[in-house]
């Protein structure tokens, strides 16, 4: 487990969308690589499959869940939170 | 084309083990969602659901009969005798020749694949019970009830997600129209109420923690239900004849298909059904006194059902009174179509429309009358009840006040 989390949730987006990693911007959102909503629940179960991690996230209303979906560095800090709070 | 009315009707679900309880908590706005109760149902992120509690089988069939009845097939059982005897028939001669029963189901018998999926993976056992297929095939529930009736016409079960008992009732209404039966059973079932069954639907994330609450701005998804709804669809003339009391008339249905996503909805395709239906029936917008919707309460339905609703009856959508019961029942999946319609009778029968329970906050994508939380009276003569699937397939039917 050499890759950092940020490297492996670009790996994870990349793959969804199709895409080369290097085509995957921090700064972007989900919506600019082409990650529709089926795209992004799929992304989801895998980002909870690599990290084994619980993503609270309902799909009826993606905005209120805890875990921010803006953009693509959003979700590698939520996705660092989880691991750090749910590693014990 | 012959004419088709109801004179029969049963059901069992989380509200009740008859239509009358069933009724009763319609118009009372209770709900039947609780704490689910099953095996390793800690291991689930949803722990809700509209459960049949307090049921014990054994004290409905005997041991041979819950061998070969999943669960599925004994709700489908306990409503058909409900409505076989309200209508009064007894099937025999060239009545059971003519006669048949068309079942709506999505998973069949889910509960028995879940069991023996367990016993042979998790347990490592290598051996299943010898009548594993023929309880959870998903014509089980037919097949029974075409055996406790003597129903030897055409019988079949269609499964088309959570269209399936729309889906069925349209076949039953088209069969008898058409002169190729003179009554059916009809309508559904189901019973996916097991760790495998709910985990599997938590996992598309559109399942709500706490509530189902249709139309509000806060719904925050679906919550499953389990049971059944069986109907005795009869050849108007027939049942005239032998004096039948008749519940309410069947007089239009429709269906389509959005072909576009296989779990996004399309308000173009459900506007189309509903507008079908209403043209298979002959009647306008206005003739419309109460819709009972899919409203699944996810995000994605009740904005677009509305939408559709809209589309389809114009300005008189704004006077039409549309609840989802599934509020109180949850969404029984392919037999759901089945107990809502018995929200369409109870409004042309009692003059008493279900409410949409658990409505907190107007959302104005679903600015339509809602009947919030509290049934209400009203002098109604035409219903319509909307099925959605996953799949894009849609299923309207229309009913009218008994003639």
């Amino acid at each position: 487990m050499t890759s950092s989390v940020q490297d492996r949730v670009i790996a994870i987006i990349a793959e969804q969308a199709l895409l080369e990693v290097e085509d995957v911007k921090l700064d972007g959102t989900l919506e600019d690589v082409g990650i529709d909503s089926m795209g992004l629940v799929e992304s989801i179960f895998a980002i909870e499959e690599a990290f084994d991690i619980q993503v609270p996230f309902n799909a009826n209303d993606p905005s209120e869940s805890d875990f921010d979906i803006s953009s693509v560095s959003a979700i590698v800090n939520a996705v660092e939170t989880l691991v750090a709070a749910q590693k014990s | 084309m012959n004419r088709v009315v109801i004179t029969g009707q049963g059901t069992i679900n989380a509200l009740g083990t008859n239509v009358a309880d069933t009724l009763d908590a319609f118009a009372n706005a209770r709900c039947g969602i609780s704490n689910l109760e099953f095996r390793d149902v800690d291991r689930l992120q949803i722990k809700i659901g509209g459960q049949v509690k307090d049921y014990d089988p054994e004290a409905q069939f005997n041991r041979q009969q819950i061998a070969l009845f999943d669960r599925f097939t004994q709700f489908t059982q306990i409503a058909a005798n409900e409505a076989v005897a309200q209508s009064g028939l007894v099937f025999s001669g060239d009545l059971s020749a003519n006669s048949g029963v068309i079942l709506g189901t999505a998973g069949g018998g889910v509960r028995t694949w879940d069991e023996n999926y367990r016993t042979v993976y998790e347990e490592g056992k290598n051996r299943v019970h010898p009548f594993v297929v023929p309880k959870l095939m998903n014509n089980a529930a037919a097949s029974h009830v075409s055996m406790a009736h003597n129903l030897k016409g055409p019988s079949f079960t269609v499964a088309t997600a959570c269209a399936s008992s729309n889906h069925a009732m349209g076949q039953a209404f088209q069969f008898i129209r058409a002169g190729m039966a003179k009554v059916m059973l009809t309508g559904g079932s189901e019973s996916m109420l097991c760790f495998g069954g709910v985990k599997a639907w938590e996992g598309l994330r559109v399942m709500s923690k706490d509530a189902c609450r249709p139309f509000s701005a806060n719904r925050n998804g679906m919550v499953q239900g389990e049971g059944a709804g069986v109907f005795v669809f009869e050849e108007y003339e027939h049942a005239k004849a032998r004096g039948a009391e008749i519940l309410a008339e069947v007089i239009g249905f429709s269906m389509t298909s959005d072909a576009s996503d296989i779990v996004m909805p399309s308000k173009q395709g459900a506007a189309r059904a509903i507008a079908g239906a209403m043209t298979d029936a002959k009647i306008n917008p206005e003739d419309v006194g109460y819709i009972n919707a899919h409203g699944t309460g996810t995000a994605a339905n009740d904005k677009t059902e509305c939408a559709a609703v809209a589309d389809a009856l114009g300005h008189h959508a704004d006077k039409v009174m549309i609840s989802s019961t599934k509020s109180m029942h949850g969404h029984l999946i392919g037999g759901t179509g089945a107990v809502e319609l018995l929200a369409c009778i109870m409004a042309l029968r009692d003059g008493v429309v279900a409410p949409t329970i658990g409505y907190q906050e107007p959302d104005p994508e679903c600015a339509l009358d809602v009947v919030p939380n509290e049934a209400r009276k009203a002098d109604v003569s035409v219903t319509l009840s909307n099925a959605f699937a996953f799949g894009g397939l849609n299923a309207v039917i229309a009913l009218r006040k008994a003639p």
